[in-house]
């Protein structure tokens, strides 16, 4: 029943980044961590149009290549769920081991790669045949998942080890461990496929990794001016493709920090709602969208004028975000 | 078979990937005394069986995970010294093997044997149980670093939380027992700290009884009343009961319609099933899964000085003694425990910074340091004692 994502759809989602869609087709979801559900947004609107009842504590949330379905991962259920976006309904469920907390996609959108907390492995999901092919050993408490612009690496973060494990997706084995500050929470490649932006939560950094050498190349770290530095806590990371900006949520300091993708200077700091986890951009990278947990709203950024724009009260502690073009 | 591929593959692998990887053993001694389980009164509270050692195992396999990328082999040792015999016979032993990372469950008078000891001197021991406030002020040990938080650490989470609701007005009521009367010290102590009253004090003396006994409610419910008469207008007891013989009979059964607070109802703790905040709940089901029992305060304990040790030897890349207090006692030593912060030693007692939950045992009612209560260094100094009021200064 699950159509695997064609060619043509591949090409459909090359040929709209080609031309940038008008902002308005957009619809940005939310998964509530609390409320287990989905919120729907509609892009032009900036309302709430459908919340959808899914499985048990759904964290992150990514979609298909060809943007018709949505993956959740719903933890407390062990499972991942598979919304169609066209019907809004709930049309299957994947394997993920126990509390599925964080996935991506391979850009060919062949693959799903899904940290499993409990068990301290990655699994590897064919979409097509929706069976788990791979399951690779990584730290304590996998958590980020990253996949180079090519597809061939993947890197994960365990929280509880604090490294960065490279994954080679051609024979499932770590290629390299890189150290990073304590508790790693996302991993994201730049999309030239140079650097790997690590987030560390009790740390208070983001470190830069040279994706070839394995090497961190800098350490990025945040000052709120009457803020304690325990308060600094960074998690959702999203950078523009052309590296001019990037984007920092920073948990329970209530804001997004703005960073200079090429030398890493933080440039401001955007005052959002409490506890801000997870960060998505619109496909032609005019907005930003953060989930803010405590506060149950996202908000939604100019990424031009470095503003928050309106807040969306969305669940009861919203999670992850993604968003369909 | 699949997976034992894949594991030795990325071993090897990482053995040339990384920056610091080489070759160590570190192995980590576990010493606790053999006791009897404590019965608590309430039959719903578990017997804790093995308490402390689940902590220290769990930590160990974390490092082991963390290790296995960086070519470093963690072992532990467990050392039980049995119920009559000789702490330092044990300790000794362990040294004369050319162990030097300790991780204690073991009571006051056996780990003050072990810090005093010649042997002691090259060697560093975490202190996972005792919580008593003079190890921290008065007899301080270089070797010795304590992860299980000091009594006074408790009593100023709690009175913060109580000041914090508008509840300042207490009424103390104390056992008669070592423990008890250092409990109402610490009271005493936070209250003025914090600017709470002791509006009323009362102590009440109560013999261990049977927790089977049968219509023994008939006469708990006229005996509390009875003892807690005294208190005059208040808005909280507290109970310093750290044995355990009567603070749990106490809620509902109080003279006045007031809640409870200390030993007994809304309780200070390190640790609790209860919690399940910042990411603990794959770290819960971990321990559950392999000790069969939820975590208590002592495993807690014993797997913050294993993950101190972890830590440091994975950013430090040595288990040299020196080197290891050194990056121990730093400011680039943080250690993530499930409590939403960094967590590192105070240099001058190296007393482990953490919060503290408050929890009634059904539900996390709340952590503190609370909103508001600020300290120059971190909120988290505003527990315990502080360093100007300490006679220790550790280097």
């Amino acid at each position: 029943m699950l159509n695997s994502p064609s060619p043509f759809g591949a090409l459909l989602l090359l040929a709209g980044s080609l031309t940038a869609a008008p902002a308005g087709a957009m619809t940005v979801y939310v998964s509530n961590e609390k409320g287990s559900s989905i919120s729907v947004i509609d892009g032009d609107s900036l309302k709430v149009t459908d919340t959808i009842e899914v499985g048990n504590r759904p964290r992150g949330i990514a979609l298909s290549s060809d943007n018709r379905y949505l993956y959740i991962c719903a933890s407390d259920d062990d499972h991942i769920e598979i919304l169609d976006t066209e019907s809004l309904k709930i049309v299957g469920t994947l394997p993920s081991g126990p509390d599925p907390e964080l996935l991506v996609i391979s850009p060919d959108g062949k693959h799903l790669y899904v940290a499993n907390e409990d068990d301290n492995l990655v699994t590897v999901v064919d979409l097509e045949t929706r069976d788990a092919i791979a399951e690779i050993p990584v730290g304590v408490e996998p958590e980020g998942m990253g996949v180079s612009p090519d597809g061939k690496t993947v890197v994960n973060t365990s929280e509880t080890t604090n490294m960065a494990h490279f994954i080679d997706v051609e024979t499932f084995e770590i290629t390299g461990n890189v150290l990073v500050d304590q508790r790693p929470r996302i991993a994201e490649f730049t999309a030239d496929g140079e650097e790997v932006w690590v987030s560390a939560e009790i740390g208070g950094t983001v470190s830069v990794i040279d994706a070839a050498t394995r090497e961190v190349r800098h350490k990025i770290e945040f000052e709120v001016a009457g803020l304690q530095p325990e308060a600094i806590q960074p998690v959702g990371v999203r950078i523009l493709k052309d590296r001019s900006k990037a984007f920092v949520a920073l948990g329970p300091a209530n804001r997004v920090a703005i960073v200079d993708g090429n030398t890493y200077e933080v440039i401001d700091y955007i005052l959002v709602g409490q506890r801000v986890w997870q960060l998505s951009l619109t496909p032609d990278e005019t907005q930003l969208y953060s989930t803010n947990g405590v506060s149950n709203d996202v908000t939604v950024i100019d990424v031009v004028n470095e503003k928050a724009v309106k807040s969306i009260p969305v669940g009861s502690f919203p999670w992850g975000v993604a968003i369909k073009p | 078979m699949f997976k034992a591929m894949i594991a030795v593959a990325c071993c090897v692998l990482a053995g040339t990937a990384a920056a610091q990887e080489q070759a160590i053993d570190i192995p980590i001694v576990f010493l606790s005394r053999t006791e009897e389980p404590k019965l608590p009164l309430s039959f719903v509270d578990p017997v804790v069986e093995d308490p402390g050692v689940w902590g220290a195992r769990l930590a160990v396999e974390d490092n082991k995970t963390t290790g296995k990328f960086l070519g470093h082999e963690y072992e532990l040792i467990e050392a039980i010294v049995p119920a009559d015999g000789d702490v330092t016979a044990t300790f000794q032993e362990q040294v004369q093997a050319g162990r030097r990372l300790f991780v204690s469950d073991l009571p006051r008078e056996d780990l003050l044997k072990v810090a005093e000891h010649a042997d002691a001197a090259d060697t560093l021991i975490f202190n996972g149980r005792v919580g008593d406030d003079d190890l921290r002020t008065d007899t301080c040990h270089p070797q010795i670093f304590h992860t299980a938080p000091s009594r006074s650490m408790r009593t100023d989470a709690l009175v913060q939380f109580l000041v914090w609701k508008r509840w300042s007005r207490l009424f103390l009521l104390s056992g008669t027992q070592d423990g008890d009367v250092a409990y109402a010290d610490a009271i005493r102590r936070s209250a003025k700290k914090f600017g709470a009253e002791i509006v009323s004090e009362d102590t009440y003396a109560y013999s261990p009884v049977a927790r089977r006994t049968d219509s023994g409610h008939i006469q708990i419910q006229q005996q509390m009343p009875l003892a807690t008469q005294e208190g005059g207008e208040y808005d909280i007891l507290i109970v310093a009961d750290e044995s355990g013989i009567f603070g749990e009979y106490l809620p509902f059964n109080t003279f006045s319609p007031r809640p409870v607070a200390g030993t007994h109802g809304l309780v200070a703790t390190s640790w609790h099933r209860v919690q399940e905040q910042w990411g603990s709940t794959q770290f819960q089901r971990r321990f559950t899964e392999i000790a069969g029992r939820w975590m208590e305060e002592r495993d807690y304990g014993a797997w913050l000085g294993i993950r101190a040790i972890g830590e440091a030897v994975t950013r430090v890349g040595s288990t040299d003694v020196g080197a290891l207090r050194s990056y121990l006692r730093g400011e680039d030593f943080a250690l993530g425990g499930f409590k939403g912060v960094g967590l590192s030693f105070r240099p001058w007692s190296q007393q482990m910074r953490q919060p503290v939950l408050l929890v009634n045992k059904r539900i996390l009612v709340s952590a503190s340091p609370q909103p508001g209560f600020l300290h120059e260094r971190t909120p988290l100094d505003s527990l315990g004692y502080d360093m100007p009021e300490t006679r220790c200064a550790l280097q």
